[in-house]
């Protein structure tokens, strides 16, 4: 009957196929067979053995809507163990997001507007900069679309944040162990490649839609990756030579650390932070389709009701804010860096 | 003389390798360095060094690159690791250390001056200067005095707040002798220090280590690849030539007893008569001749052909002090300043 029976047969499992027969999911195409007989047989002369396949020649071997069932059932399973240890390690980051937001949202305009200017004055001294982000977020205030952007940068601070203070400290261990290092490379490579959308399912069986922190996780692991990668290369690229020199003077591992490579691998661990951000601000509108507020939300509404000019505006909002993020970590990047062009 | 010596280097092997201790079996056991390498792809890196480092006077360790002298330093502080061998620093060995008495070593100890200066660019001169004391954990204000003397001493007074990229090699190294000074360590080790700059700044440099050297009289290890430089700074010279040492002892006595082809080959290069002194050539005093002059037995060669105005025929007396200890006929000076080794190929007609 089907291609593969002779090799049951010929294994001398016929009698195993035959145990319990009827008892899986029957598929379309088994349906379609049994109506119309005729064309049962009229499939590729040597098909790919592949499960739905050798179903077909015995029905106790699975199907591949089991395997995929089987992926699920096993991802429930573990879920609770899974959210009764995850649930209180993150629910920080929820309070954090919510404070974030809070804060952002009812300070006045007039307050968290020059607090901000002031912040790109004080990280990279250039007026050209300040005056650019002044227009923006005049422009943004003017139609009404400063409360979503408020948002938007409280949500990146936050999960910019969080990356840094774990992301850093990750760099430097992955630095110091290359076992580590080898441990770590194929994750991070993981973590960049797959598709945004995939860390969401996962994330949406575990937590609530309503609870902040299922954005956050989404956006911290998908953009802590840059700053990892670069601490961990900025602190390798440390002139040996100068780290010998400071080892010949008795430095303990601490005063090395801070005082020698650290600095010395600030302009790298910059650059990382800068990808962070813009990796962040990438996602924190992916995560629009999980409840995370803000801009992301405005082109969501765009795509979903085909309302053409909110969803450009936003996205025109969003591209702001991309590029006064870029022009002020990269100004900062300038300024750690021109104390140490050497040689 | 009589003094122990400052540091001891016994029976010191390295080996480069994934298993140096069978590699070490085989290198006591008679096999040299190419076979090693090809058999069992370990590097010989120094094989069964001793030397006998004297107090407040330099060591230099010559040899070409290649020949495992950076090597050799490295050890005495221990950034590299013996296979075999002991360091003895004032009669302790330094291989016993742990890892915090080795930091406390190196903090007041020892202090190294780099080939490529190694200062940390992101510091001022001043702050660079003071490293060895920050580390010691001295208060700025106290570390910062101390840096401002010896920026002062080796001629980099004023330069105190630029950066290390601001100043030329010869002024990076200046900072480099001043971080070593400021440490205030009586052993100093210098890795080929002055091999990186030009010859004229380099040899301001040798001028300002002997003036120091007479003034501080610390005991300093100096590698180079440059006889010329081993020459005018060395009390002692070590000649390393594939990991082993094949010549040590008083440079005058290794220029004029070359006990190996491969140093004849080396010293037959270099002006002999700026380098070697009245003292290697002179013989003892005979009574009967009549002297041109007086001249000090340190004196080099170079000074007596000006006194003598290139005249063979002029005897002198050497005289240290007040009283003669030899005489010195300028025809044996002028066969000193012919190498040996052509000396013996062309014979006298």
């Amino acid at each position: 009957m089907a291609y593969y029976d002779s090799l049951f047969n010929g294994l001398g499992l016929r009698v195993w196929c035959d145990a319990e027969p009827g008892s899986a999911n029957v598929s379309m195409a088994s349906l379609l067979a049994k109506t119309n007989p005729d064309t049962a047989n009229t499939g590729p002369v040597f098909p790919f053995p592949s499960m739905d396949e050798l179903y077909q020649a015995c029905s106790s071997f699975p199907q591949s809507r089991d395997f995929t069932a089987a992926v699920e059932t096993g991802f429930l399973n573990i879920k609770d163990v899974l959210k009764s240890v995850l649930d209180p390690l993150t629910q920080p980051l929820s309070w954090l997001l919510e404070f974030a937001l809070f804060s952002f949202l009812t300070t006045p305009w007039w307050i968290i507007i020059p607090l901000i200017l002031w912040l790109v004055w004080y990280v990279c001294r250039s007026v050209n900069i300040v005056a650019f982000v002044t227009l923006s977020f005049v422009f943004l205030g003017f139609i009404d679309h400063l409360d979503a952007a408020l948002q938007t940068l409280a949500i990146i601070t936050v999960c910019t944040g969080i990356c840094i203070l774990f992301g850093v400290p990750i760099g430097i261990a992955m630095a110091k162990s290359n076992p580590l290092e080898r441990a770590l490379i194929p994750l991070l490579d993981l973590l960049q490649t797959l598709p945004t959308f995939v860390y969401l399912i996962p994330l949406i069986f575990l937590f609530s839609v309503t609870e902040p922190k299922l954005y956050g996780i989404a956006i911290i692991v998908y953009a802590i990756v840059p700053v990892i990668r670069l601490t961990n290369l900025g602190i390798r690229l440390v002139d040996q030579d100068v780290v010998e020199a400071v080892n010949a003077f008795g430095m303990s591992p601490k005063q090395k650390l801070l005082g020698v490579e650290i600095p010395l691998a600030m302009p790298n661990i910059m650059a990382g932070v800068n990808q962070t951000i813009m990796m962040s601000l990438a996602m924190v509108v992916i995560a629009s389709l999980v409840s995370a507020p803000g801009l992301g939300v405005l082109v969501l509404r765009g795509i979903r009701n085909l309302e053409l000019g909110v969803g450009l505006i936003a996205g025109l909002g969003i591209v702001l804010l991309a590029v006064i993020l870029d022009r002020v970590s990269k100004a900062a990047i300038a300024r750690v860096s021109s104390g140490q062009t050497y040689r | 003389m009589a003094q122990a010596p400052k540091i001891q280097i016994r029976n010191l092997y390295k080996i480069f390798g994934s298993d140096p201790a069978s590699a070490l079996e085989q290198v006591k056991a008679g096999m040299g360095k190419d076979e090693l390498l090809a058999k069992t792809g370990h590097v010989l890196g120094l094989e069964n060094i001793s030397i006998d480092i004297r107090e407040g006077a330099i060591t230099v360790v010559m040899g070409l690159s290649g020949s495992g002298k950076s090597t050799l330093i490295r050890h005495i502080n221990r950034l590299i690791e013996p296979t075999d061998g002991q360091v003895l620093i004032d009669g302790e060995d330094a291989l016993l250390l742990g890892t915090e008495a080795l930091r406390e070593k190196r903090r007041t100890g020892m202090s190294m001056v780099f080939q490529k200066f190694a200062l940390l660019p992101h510091r001022s001169v001043l702050d660079n200067a003071a490293l060895a004391l920050e580390v010691r954990g001295i208060s700025q204000s106290e570390r910062h005095k101390e840096a401002y003397v010896w920026l002062d001493r080796v001629g980099l007074g004023g330069y105190e707040n630029h950066y290390p990229h601001q100043l030329s090699g010869g002024m990076q190294q200046r900072v480099g002798l001043a971080r070593a000074l400021t440490s205030n360590s009586d052993i100093m080790l210098m890795d080929e220090a002055f091999s990186a700059l030009d010859p004229l700044i380099r040899s301001d440099m040798q001028k300002l280590l002997l003036e120091l050297h007479v003034e501080l009289k610390k005991t300093i290890v100096f590698i180079t690849h440059d006889l010329d430089e081993a020459l005018r700074l060395a009390d002692h010279l070590v000649i390393l030539k594939d990991g082993a040492v094949i010549q040590q002892g008083e440079p005058q006595s290794i220029l004029t007893t070359p006990t190996d082809p491969y140093i004849e080959a080396f010293v037959s290069d270099i002006n002999r008569a700026r380098v070697l002194r009245v003292r290697s050539v002179m013989t003892p005093l005979n009574q009967e001749i009549t002297y041109a002059g007086d001249v000090g037995p340190d004196d080099t060669l170079e000074s007596l052909i000006t006194l003598s105005d290139g005249n063979t025929s002029y005897n002198f007396r050497v005289v240290e002090g007040e009283i003669p200890i030899g005489q010195i006929d300028m025809k044996d000076l002028v066969k000193a300043l012919v190498p040996r080794v052509s000396a013996a190929e062309h014979q006298p007609l």
